[in-house]
């Protein structure tokens, strides 16, 4: 589904949106980031430990490249208005130029006006995938969900169900790989509860979202203060999950260890965007489950088991949250803590949203998140002006304005929300 | 075909007719019987978790009274001592309830901004959020302002009602305008307030004195509510009490409570007679959010005097099982946050004296509310379908007459 599909007939002008949010950027970077900004140069180390062969640090005087980056940005939002007047629309791509463009503008910004004014960019990418790792194991249990027609807000359930089960069953069978298979019939069993009573007792999947949330978070904390806490060496000690580096390519500078140099969970993450994607958009079963989510009765009258075809789309998404979820225990963290997830569940239903229902868009948007994430990591170390919870923030305002349509119109499918029974 | 196989589903439960009735209706007994079978499952978690069990386990097959005597204890020597904490107690008679009713003050509070919302067909996640803006509005007065007695105790809780008005109201103002849903903009409002209470409380301004800890200054003493001495219960849970009586006041009376239950029971007809939707959505939440923010009222105000970041704890989430419990109505809300506030008040108890963690309130909580929404599934355990495969019967041959 491409956003030009969403819009409406060809002879009414286009919103006026894209061309205000790129007229405001325009003038955020040229004036606050360009002629206010600091005068000293941002660098970018290019190079993390162990690469095969050494890239330019990158330096930008930071007034001068982002009046450069502001004047190139006021380009672009000249362009979008007269593109509008000729009833066309802005491509995809500009707008993504853009966003580039003003992050970076961004980075330059702050980074010069720090303390410290050199960070890797590096490590700040790598870091930024490894943060996204649960979310986008999340999204992908949302997309799956919601294209089905049920609205998953237990994601963060299953992504700490995920997480505890992964630790006891890792730390017991000393098998990293049984922690992973654990921890995705956990989220599995959440989603199961889930199905159980939006699919079969018809109560508000919004509730049972809400309330199993709460059941999980209950259930780990209790099990973690009576079991794992009474014998930590035994119950919370995981055997973590081994790191491949796969010789060569991941010596090469930035994307090598972003792409070469995971862990399995990693790994599969990358997997499990494209799997989802292939199968939701280019298979029968796809179109099935589409069917589903945007027109139930319809479906059925087709012959597709609507419940049926729902219930196993909601496991699918808790096996896929439970193994991100195990992504806390097998890989970042040495060991279980309370509400180890942290809310994340609910940032990858914010990039469910962002990315447009889509798995790739859902993977780019916790992506961007993971970054936004990193980001305030780094530059509470390097001590810039910007306080870093505004930084936090951004995941949330991001998806405040995706939802209230001042970027792009964000529509789910159809019938999320709805349960469906024959009549 | 498909007649015979389609699952009949009770008035109640039929999903066109929506939210509203699933949580407004159904029988009392399957309330009570719901919250038994979440109190048994609560204590077998207790029960296995328990060494002794474990232990008595082992020798099940040659002494099986052991065990079963063992499980039977560990469940309820920790209900006992919840209600030691929550009720009664032989030492302090009567004085664990005053606790109990200043732990359900702002469950009450929030418990009933939910559910105003939920009878105008809106759902309310952002209690957390509309608490937290609450109780920064409402500290800041009480700290940093120094007004004679009376008025200043007035402005702090008229600003703690503003200050969650404003965060619910914009949620209004987006979804009235934009159509965007409000489960999702609550829960980032949610977020967007807890990283804004943290920024606040590492400024200059929200710290005490050359102070370097995440702590407000403590709140004038014009400034709180009186409380009855040797407790911590304050005139809050008469504010609560009294906003009870208002929003039962207001659906029954009012045109705008008028307006809510239509809009709640059907946008479109709601149009179609000539209320502003729009409108009632934006007021709706606005007021949901000022109730919320009379629970930060009650926090800051009352039970702990000092704004901190985690002021809210889990008033948020908690206040959500409230309303759902009480089924959305007033008085339903105000008990529902009496039994969650007696929980939680006896939870601290209990993990002083039998080491139970205090988690198994939000499971107990959780599993209730799951059982009081499926009606079927309390019926099928205590095996009380048999009346309704008779009328099932009755229905489909009604359905296939139509």
């Amino acid at each position: 589904m491409t956003a030009s599909t969403l819009q409406p007939a060809i002879n009414v002008l286009p919103s006026k949106k894209t061309p205000i949010i790129l007229s405001a950027i325009a003038v955020i970077v040229f004036f606050c980031f360009g002629l206010l900004g600091n005068s000293d140069s941002a660098h970018f180390q290019l190079n993390s430990a162990g690469d095969a062969f050494k890239l330019p640090e990158l330096v930008f005087p930071g007034k001068a490249s982002n009046i450069v980056i502001g004047l190139l940005l006021i380009g672009l939002a000249v362009y979008s208005w007269l593109q509008r007047k000729k009833s066309k629309l802005v491509a995809t791509w500009m707008i993504a130029i853009a966003a580039v463009l003003f992050v970076l503008s961004f980075l330059i910004w702050v980074v010069s006006g720090a303390d410290i004014t050199t960070i890797s960019l590096a490590s700040l990418l790598a870091g930024a995938v490894v943060l996204a790792v649960p979310l986008v194991f999340g999204s992908l249990s949302g997309v799956l969900c919601e294209r089905a027609g049920v609205v998953n807000i237990a994601i963060e359930g299953q992504l700490l169900g995920g997480a505890f089960t992964a630790a006891l069953v890792s730390s017991l069978t000393k098998n990293a790989f049984a922690g992973l298979i654990a921890a995705g019939i956990a989220g599995a069993l959440v989603s199961l509860i889930l199905a159980l009573f939006s699919i079969k007792y018809v109560v508000n999947q919004i509730i049972v979202g809400v309330v199993l949330n709460v059941l999980v978070s209950g259930i780990t904390g209790f099990l973690f203060t009576t079991v794992m806490q009474e014998d930590p060496e035994l119950y919370n000690k995981p055997v973590h999950l081994p790191v491949i580096d796969i010789p060569g390519l991941s010596a090469i500078p930035v994307i090598g260890p972003i792409l070469f140099k995971q862990s399995v969970i990693g790994y599969l993450m990358y997997l499990a965007v494209f799997i989802v994607w292939f199968g939701l958009f280019k298979t029968k079963w796809g179109l099935r489950v589409r069917a589903v989510g945007e027109h139930p009765k319809a479906a059925d009258t087709l012959g597709i088991k609507v419940n049926r075809t729902r219930f196993w789309n909601v496991t699918l998404g808790g096996i896929v949250a439970g193994i991100g979820g195990s992504f806390f225990t097998l890989v970042a963290i040495d060991s279980f803590t309370k509400e180890i997830s942290g809310g994340r569940g609910f940032i990858a239903l914010a990039a469910v949203i962002f990315g447009r229902w889509n798995p790739i868009g859902a993977f780019l948007a916790a992506l961007l998140f993971g970054f936004a994430d990193n980001l305030q990591v780094i530059l509470t170390i390097i001590g810039t002006p910007v306080p870093s919870q505004f930084m936090a923030m951004m995941p949330y305002l991001v998806t405040i304005f995706a939802v209230a349509g001042l970027v792009g119109r964000s529509r789910g499918p159809a019938a999320a929300g709805e349960p469906y029974v024959k009549e | 075909m498909s007649e015979t196989k389609a699952p009949v589903v009770p008035d109640s439960e039929k999903p066109g007719n929506d939210l509203l009735k699933q949580i407004t209706q159904g029988p009392g007994l399957v309330s009570v019987l719901g919250v038994i079978v979440a109190l048994v499952i609560g204590g077998l978690l207790i029960a296995i978790t328990d060494e002794k069990v474990a232990q008595t386990a082992g020798y099940f097959f040659a002494r099986p009274t052991d065990f079963l005597s063992e499980l039977w204890r560990a469940a309820t020597e920790s209900y006992v001592a919840l209600f030691n904490g929550a009720i009664y107690n032989s030492a302090q008679g009567f004085k664990p309830f005053l606790e109990t009713l200043t732990v359900s003050t702002p469950l009450i509070c929030a418990g009933l901004g939910v559910a105003v919302a939920f009878r105008a067909g809106l759902f309310n996640i952002g209690a957390q959020g509309q608490i937290i803006i609450g109780s920064v509005l409402a500290a800041y007065v009480g700290f940093a302002w120094h007004l004679p007695l009376g008025l200043h105790l007035l402005l702090v809780i008229v600003f703690g009602l503003i200050g969650g008005a404003i965060w619910g109201g914009l949620v209004g103002l987006l979804k009235a305008k934009t159509g965007a849903h409000e489960v999702i903009l609550t829960i980032m409002f949610n977020y967007v307030a807890v990283y804004f209470i943290d920024f606040l409380m590492n400024t200059q301004a929200f710290r005490r004195p050359g102070g370097t800890n995440p702590i407000s200054p403590i709140l004038d003493s014009t400034a709180v509510f009186p409380s009855i001495p040797g407790s911590r219960l304050h005139l809050g849970f008469v504010m609560a009490v009294l906003l009870v009586i208002f929003v039962s006041w207001m659906f029954k009376r009012s045109t705008v409570g008028f307006e809510f239950r239509a809009v709640g029971h059907n946008p479109e007809a709601a149009k179609t007679a000539g209320i502003n939707v729009a409108r009632s959505t934006i007021i709706a939440m606005a007021m949901a959010g000022a109730l919320a923010g009379a629970a930060g009222v009650a926090q800051v105000a009352g039970t702990e005097k000092v704004l901190t970041s985690g002021i809210a704890g889990s008033l948020g989430f908690d206040a959500i099982t409230v309303a759902l419990l009480g089924r959305s109505t007033p008085w339903g809300t105000f008990f529902a946050g009496l039994l969650f506030g007696a929980f939680q008040a006896g939870a601290v108890n209990m993990q002083i004296t039998t080491g139970t963690p205090i988690d198994i309130v939000s499971v107990v909580q959780s599993l209730i509310v799951l059982f009081i929404a499926a009606p079927p599934l309390v019926k099928a355990i205590f095996g009380m379908n048999r009346k309704k495969k008779r009328n099932a019967k009755l229905e489909t041959t009604q359905a296939g007459a139509k």
